[in-house]
């Protein structure tokens, strides 16, 4: 038999229990979309409705080191010691994508220091259509788009659109004033899916991010069942 | 195994080296750098003063970890153990910046994620948990077939392209001129490696720069930064 063909002692370098979902800790929820798509106000959203519910955290990408964990802080979202901030290196996409290595530190961080940690948010940068995060860095993901980007973006596509486990488009409020058609945006965003659900919404008419969050349990339940 | 050396020189490995400048985003920030000709002499200050120094600790890290091409005995693990310890000390030594110490603990750090799935073996267990850059580009040789020289030219090919990248992205420089001030530094690079492997005695290099230590410091407390160091 050809040398190659013995796996009696192979060992498999791709046997990554986090790229097989069977990692330990919490729950990785992965927020990215366009700049002031609304990611941040999604994520204070999310810890307002689900922070007296689970044991959560919070990465943020931001271009400058603080401003979207100064907002989290002075919204009283979350505690100081449940945020951390990374830097990104001028390239937010690479942090979430091609190089997530400061970011698993930022995770490992957090789990480090809030040992019952339950569900992790990690909030990219501000980006374009082509972002999406590594399964390597995060479980599932949402994608934020907004009404008032245009009710073109679905068609565009792009991985954040078409391939993200939640595409939200955020801000539907402003529909009429941006000449926006929503259901073009819904059927769309349907058309490029495969099934994956399309979430319109307005967190200002909606401050809880009902629909997101009940969502994001059905995630968090499905990872405990998995593990069960 | 010339593959090998390449993947860990390489910028593409996601070991983490993208966040850090190197000291060029506070340089920007003091006027030290601004163009093509400042940032060549950036680089070459420190490829000859920080870069020489890891490259010395690498190849004696490499040395120290063993391998097919280290040139050393098998050591027993528990020397090992107190052979790497003594590296990170010198290394620890040899970096009077707290901030300098955390980019480059926070560096090691992501380097042996990568590289002990990349290449498993039992020595990635001798290293200290957060250890020195050049302590885990150094183990990191040796388990991937590689000799001390190898590990020295890696530390100190990375002491200058990190820096470069994070000045072209800062000061939008056009990325052929900065290709070109790296390449220019190539023998420099070769001859800071070759001069920095540690000879039988174990001397290492001890190379430090009070202006990369003291952009380091400044820099770590800025709140407006993109880059970790």
């Amino acid at each position: 038999m050809p040398p190659d063909h013995v796996l009696d002692d192979y060992v498999d370098p791709y046997d990554d229990p986090a790229a097989r979902g069977h990692r330990h800790g919490p729950l990785r929820v992965g927020l990215g979309g366009p700049v002031g798509s609304g990611k941040t106000a999604l994520a204070a959203a999310l810890c307002r409705t689900l922070g007296q519910e689970y044991d959560l955290a919070v990465v943020t990408n931001d271009i400058y080191t603080t401003e979207d964990a100064d907002f989290l802080r002075r919204n009283a979202v979350l505690p100081d010691d449940r945020i951390e901030a990374v830097q990104t290196g001028c390239c937010p996409h690479t942090a979430i994508r091609d190089d997530i290595t400061a970011n698993l530190d930022a995770v490992e961080l957090l789990e480090g220091r809030h040992p019952g940690l339950e569900l992790v948010l990690v909030e990219s940068g501000g980006d374009n259509l082509t972002a999406s995060f590594s399964y390597g860095l995060v479980d599932v993901q949402i994608f934020v788009v907004d009404v008032a980007g245009g009710d073109k973006v679905p068609r565009k596509g792009g991985p954040g659109v078409t391939a993200s486990d939640l595409l939200v488009v955020n801000k539907t409020d402003l529909a009429p004033l941006v000449g926006a058609d929503l259901d073009v945006m819904r059927r769309d965003s349907a058309a490029v899916r495969a099934g994956k659900p399309t979430f319109l919404i307005s967190l200002r008419e909606d401050p809880a991010a009902t629909e997101v969050a009940d969502w994001v349990r059905a995630q968090v339940r499905a990872r405990v069942a998995a593990h069960a | 195994m010339t593959a090998a050396l390449l993947a860990l020189a390489d910028s593409r490995l996601p070991a983490g080296g993208h966040t850090h400048s190197g000291g060029v985003e506070q340089a920007i920030a003091a006027g030290v750098v601004s163009d093509p000709r400042s940032l060549e002499t950036f680089l070459r200050r420190r490829l000859t003063t920080s870069g020489s120094t890891a490259a010395g600790l690498a190849a004696a890290a490499c040395r120290t970890a063993g391998g097919p091409r280290t040139g050393a005995a098998p050591a027993p693990a528990g020397d090992r153990v107190a052979a790497l310890r003594a590296l990170d000390r010198e290394a620890e030594a040899r970096t009077p910046s707290p901030a300098l110490r955390a980019a480059s603990r926070q560096q090691g750090r992501g380097l042996v994620r990568v590289g002990r799935r990349a290449w498993p073996d039992p020595v990635w267990d001798d290293l200290p948990a957060h250890p020195h850059h050049p302590l885990a580009l150094g183990v990191a040789a040796a388990v991937a077939g590689l000799a001390p020289g190898d590990a020295a030219a890696a530390a100190a090919y990375l002491s200058i392209t990190g820096p470069a990248t994070a000045a072209q992205r800062l000061l939008a420089m056009d990325p052929i001129t900065v290709a070109v001030v790296t390449a220019r530094l190539g023998d420099a690079v070769d001859e800071v490696s070759a001069a920095a492997v540690p000879d039988a005695d174990g001397w290492l290099p001890a190379g430090t720069d009070p202006l990369l230590d003291l952009l380091a410091e400044v820099h770590a407390d800025r709140t407006d930064r993109f880059f970790a160091s």
